[in-house]
């Protein structure tokens, strides 16, 4: 009883300070974060990875490409034969393993980040257009989607890989544009439904213009779902990334990345299964993270479900 | 007073997968400046899609619309159904508003009621938007949302039903509309909100010198605000008149029954309430002879021949029936 009125108190105070600017609106939205402890232990997660990405050069010990081969093959520090000044030990050719997955995470993090955002912004105008318009623009487009969506995933990325090479360009290429048609099958959806919802008709019966519209009423709309499918598609990516590092091609072999490094790893894996085993933590690590922030932001995201959630 | 606006024959089909549906079905009528229209069927009778097809509001794929509906904005005569999108959107909001029956589902749920006030007032009159923003608190004040400043920033779930009916006739009457459709805008509030709105609804009406349509299936709310009713069935005016002359001396068979079917206070609560037999007709049939014949209990042959004219059956008074209920007998042609 006590609580209840408590959770009912702490709402109330919420919806007053979503009035007050940028600073109380961040100030519910912590509060939020708070209540939902694994949105929270998600999006610290998400913040571990993107602050190693950016930081790489001051926090890992030694430089990733750094060969020293009289070190080669230590164990972790914890190990019988380890030595502190390796953390998570070296691999074949004496390069420091912490070093090279926080470095790693820079592959990982930019190919998410910059594949996501490029499907995202081209999938939504494609779907909003596709969703608005409908009639013969809308199957032109759906069928180019579903012709696409049709394809093996992996096989058809594998083979653009191959074709254009290595490079982290290439790759983010790859994914960004492959990914378009989830995000355009998923606004379309969104507007199909939103284009027929009350208010959209309220707006046509004040004489708003379609571009504000569509801008104003429908995309803000979008933007819950649309956020909540970039988080888990950006893992969805990082875990593509590592599938062709791992399949060697991904960025060059030069490059410290999460797959890379699961590439090299494999064939010792039975008598140094540090080489693999910890990049693979780190892969685990990031979805995890991004999975939980994806499913918190996904109820946070709608005004209205926030109000169920006091 | 002039008529403001002057409907004549309105048509509106709706192509289905099914067949086509006669949604409305040559609806003429004229509205005068100041007055109070209300237009009362049951549901699927046309009157929303009445007031949706003047404005084209419907989608344009699936949908015909025939007919005339002369506006008179001054001196300037407008019709509404051959206007291009432009040219309606200009109308839209400015002249004719709208308040609808779900006010939930009507207000953009990620767009403050503030922002859906003042975007009607920067896109028609071009205020800016520290223009639109001291108007549209003086529109919630006006409506009687208590706060303004505070509600201006508000979400719509964040107000109550009433205060969310009260925001959309904010919309409504935004930019001084010369008419306000009103579309059933108390069906979904509790009796005492309804009386509220009803009220703040005449009050708006008086003070800005508005024409209103309102349309509802409840009869007690016409008795209350109407000047004059138009009663709807399956897509057509059946019975026009002043609302006294219309409770007192019904001229159509089906507003006898409509009138008859509502609960009087005193009743004994022993008898049956009176209901209307039989369903309404099936609309994906062209109309071709008097639409209530089936379930009318004064139809003779002649009802089945032809779909009955308007009849003059008093001072401003018209029924779209061959039977002269006050002489008891079928009219000479």
């Amino acid at each position: 009883m006590a609580e209840n009125e408590k959770n009912m108190n702490t709402g109330l105070v919420i919806d007053e300070e979503a009035n007050k600017g940028i600073g109380a609106a961040l100030s519910s939205l912590w509060q939020l974060l708070w209540r939902d402890k694994s949105g929270l232990l998600g999006l610290v997660m998400f913040l571990i990875v993107v602050f190693a990405a950016i930081a790489a050069p001051l926090i890992s010990p030694y430089d990733p490409l750094d060969q020293e081969i009289s070190q080669s093959k230590e164990p972790p520090a914890w190990k019988e034969k380890g030595d502190v000044s390796h953390l998570l030990g070296t691999d074949t050719l004496g390069r420091d393993i912490a070093s090279r997955i926080i470095y790693g995470s820079r592959v990982s993090v930019t190919v998410g980040f910059l594949g996501v955002s490029m499907a995202f912004s081209l999938g939504m105008m494609i779907g909003l257009i596709s969703g608005y318009k409908g009639g013969r623009t809308d199957n032109i487009i759906m069928t180019v989607v579903n012709m696409v969506l049709s394809l093996p995933y992996l096989v058809f990325v594998v083979f653009v890989a191959a074709v254009l090479g290595n490079s982290l360009l290439n790759v983010i290429l790859i994914f960004g544009l492959t990914d378009i048609p989830v995000f355009v099958r998923v606004t379309r959806g969104e507007v199909l439904k939103l284009r027929e919802e009350g208010f959209i008709e309220a707006a046509k019966s004040v004489g708003i213009k379609t571009p504000r519209i569509i801008f104003r009423h429908i995309m803000p709309n979008l933007l819950g779902p649309l956020i909540t499918l970039a988080t888990f598609e950006m893992s969805a990516m990082i875990f593509y990334e590592a599938g062709l590092g791992f399949l060697g091609l991904s960025v060059p072999p030069s490059v410290p990345s999460w797959g890379n490094m699961l590439a090299m790893g494999r064939q010792y894996l039975t008598v140094y299964p540090w080489m693999s085993v910890y990049p693979g933590l780190a892969i685990v690590f990031t979805g995890f993270g991004m999975n939980l922030l994806g499913d918190w932001l996904r109820d946070v995201l709608d005004p209205r479900m926030r109000r169920m959630k006091k | 007073m002039s008529d403001i606006l002057s409907v004549r024959n309105l048509t509106t089909r709706f192509n289905t997968f099914n067949g086509v549906v006669h949604a409305v079905n040559g609806v003429s009528f004229d509205l005068k400046e100041g007055e109070t229209l209300a237009v009362v069927g049951e549901s699927g009778s046309g009157k929303s899609v009445t007031m949706l097809s003047l404005l084209h509001l419907l989608p344009k794929t699936t949908t015909t619309v025939s007919g005339t509906a002369e506006f008179k904005d001054g001196e300037q005569t407008h019709e509404l159904l051959s206007m291009s999108e432009a040219e309606i959107n200009r109308v839209r909001g400015r002249h004719i508003g709208i308040v609808f029956q779900d006010a939930l589902s009507a207000l953009n749920p990620v767009m403050t009621v503030g922002e859906q006030i003042t975007e009607s007032l920067t896109t028609h009159l071009g205020l800016t938007h520290k223009q639109a923003y001291s108007h549209a608190l003086e529109l919630l004040d006006n409506v009687g949302i208590a706060q303004p400043e505070k509600r201006f920033s508000s979400y719509p779930h964040q107000f109550s039903g009433g205060m969310r009916q009260r925001a959309m006739i904010a919309i409504a009457i935004a930019c001084g509309p010369k008419i306000m459709i009103a579309d059933e805008p108390t069906t979904a509030l509790d009796v005492t909100i309804q009386t509220q709105i009803v009220e703040l609804t005449r009050r708006l009406q008086r003070e800005m010198g508005m024409t209103v349509i309102w349309i509802t299936h409840d009869l007690g709310v016409v008795a209350g605000i109407a000047d004059r009713v138009m009663v709807m069935y399956a897509g057509m005016p059946i019975e026009l008149a002043q609302v006294d002359e219309l409770y007192e001396n019904p001229q159509h068979p089906y507003t006898e029954g409509l009138l008859g079917a509502i609960p009087k206070v005193g009743d004994s609560g022993a008898e049956r309430l009176l209901s209307i037999p039989g369903a309404p007709p099936d609309l994906f049939k062209e109309p071709r002879h008097c639409q209530f014949a089936w379930r009318c209990d004064y139809a003779f042959d002649h009802c089945w021949k032809e779909i009955p004219p308007d009849f003059s059956v008093g001072e401003r008074h018209y029924s779209k029936c061959f039977y002269d209920m006050d002489k008891e007998k079928p009219r000479e042609q």
